[in-house]
């Protein structure tokens, strides 16, 4: 199986087609619904934002409490549609990818193609088998948010669906 | 007699076992699906989904990262005797449950103003008062991914059989593969509006295979069981034939002039655990 390793270019993304299943590895950064609304409101007031989104991919997810001496706890994907709102405006600024679950609305299917970024579809409901997936965890933004705070990780082979590929192609 | 912390005892040990361990039934289910399945993506999916059940199971870890709102139904014997506030009690319970056992806090204290609680209470508690003297409690945690896809159809009482079974599988279709198939759903039939919806959602906490109460309904969810399986829709949307792991059916009487079904999808990480005082 192909192995996608991030942070990436948007010309390493070109290759992979809607309907093929890949590993993601590297280093990604997270966020989901409140992560969301305050990065797009941050834009909308035209300030600088608190993580730095150009050819990075992002998980939307928001992990279990952590256990003593764990890296993470629990951390499946969160629907990906909650978010379709706000992709549009996140992919303007440079982000490659998106990591989630399900159907994507058709604004959010035309702004991957336009900006020729890539979303994956990972294990909905695998949240104890991605975990030992996660190498390193840290929160880069937004602690306040507890477990929808921002975070970088470092992942080693979370399987995924190519479910929106750079042409626009959805599964 | 029954005491406060016995009730919040067991919640707590129920709250935490039914996230880290999946029922049996589910398991089966889902090992039964692994081995039938013939799209190979789908195969892939379903083989990691049994491994992922079996890493929380050993490492006490949750199934899924969203445990959920609490959802409990505690049925009260008549002649239980209860001494204290036993709502309390489960909200107690709940709360180091989810403390204790690293669980996700979910809940928020106002839809509208939207402040976590830190200790996922309150939970959403169904009382129900049964012949007996005994205490049943059973924690179902509802991830809102699949809640959120939850339908109520208010048909006409003139409605067809096939209206019926349309409006059941048009809310499997609504939630495509955004809700984490493959689906158990939980159907109610009858009632009011309130009624059918509850229905639906308790039809959860019953096996994999119970279908109905009586041969008429457990003829109807076997169709729907087939008739979702063949959407094509497949373990997270990656097509093939395992959209649904089953079909349960409950129903109740209803008024004249009208015929409501509820349908409650639950994702693949079907949680609940029961234990009775």
């Amino acid at each position: 199986m192909k192995t996608v390793h991030f942070p990436t270019s948007k010309e390493e993304l070109k290759s992979l087609k809607a309907g093929e299943i890949v590993y993601l590895s590297g280093r990604i950064i997270t966020g989901r619904d409140q992560a969301h609304k305050r990065l797009t409101e941050t834009l909308k007031a035209g300030k600088k934002l608190p993580v730095e989104l150009k050819g990075q991919a992002i998980y939307y997810v928001g992990p279990t409490p952590c256990k003593k001496g764990e890296i993470i706890g629990a951390c499946g994907p969160t629907t990906s549609r909650r978010m379709d709102a706000f992709t549009p405006s996140l992919l303007k600024q440079g982000l490659t990818a998106m990591i989630g679950k399900g159907n994507r609305s058709e604004e959010v299917r035309i702004a991957i193609k336009k900006e020729k970024a890539v979303y994956f579809s990972t294990l909905g409901g695998a949240a104890a088998y991605l975990k030992k997936r996660v190498l390193a965890a840290k929160i880069i933004a937004y602690k306040d948010l507890g477990p929808e705070a921002v975070y970088e990780l470092e992942i080693k082979e979370f399987p995924a669906i190519v479910w929106i590929d750079s042409r626009g192609k959805s599964l | 007699m029954i005491t406060e912390k016995q009730i919040a005892e067991t919640v707590k040990k129920l709250c935490i076992k039914a996230n880290t361990i999946l029922r049996p039934d589910v398991k089966k289910a889902l090992c039964k699906a692994c081995a039938f399945e013939k799209n190979k993506n789908a195969r892939f999916i379903l083989g990691a989904l049994v491994e992922n059940y079996k890493i929380a199971e050993k490492e006490s870890t949750p199934i899924c990262q969203d445990t959920g709102i609490t959802v409990v139904f505690a049925e009260i014997g008549q002649q239980a005797k209860i001494k204290g506030d036993i709502g309390k009690s489960i909200n107690n319970g709940v709360a180091a449950g989810y403390e204790e056992g690293f669980l996700r806090k979910s809940v928020v204290n106002d839809p509208l103003s939207r402040k976590n609680t830190n200790t996922n209470t309150p939970a959403v508690i169904y009382y129900d008062f049964v012949p007996g003297k005994k205490v049943k409690l059973t924690i179902l945690p509802k991830g809102f991914g699949s809640e959120n896809k939850s339908k109520l159809y208010m048909l006409n009482p003139t409605a067809s059989m096939e209206e019926v079974k349309k409006s059941v599988i048009n809310a499997i279709k609504e939630a495509g593969p955004d809700a984490c198939p493959p689906y158990m759903l939980g159907v109610g039939i009858g009632g009011d509006a309130g009624k059918a919806t509850f229905l639906a959602k308790k039809a959860l906490t019953y096996k994999i295979g119970f279908w109905g109460e009586s041969a008429n309904y457990k003829t109807l969810a076997k169709e729907l069981y087939k008739r979702g399986n063949r959407l094509n829709i497949g373990p997270l949307g990656a097509r093939g034939k395992t959209t649904l792991l089953g079909v349960n059916i409950l129903s109740f009487p209803t008024h004249i002039a009208g015929l409501p079904v509820a349908v409650n999808i639950s994702c693949h990480v079907l949680r609940s655990a029961s234990a009775t005082l």
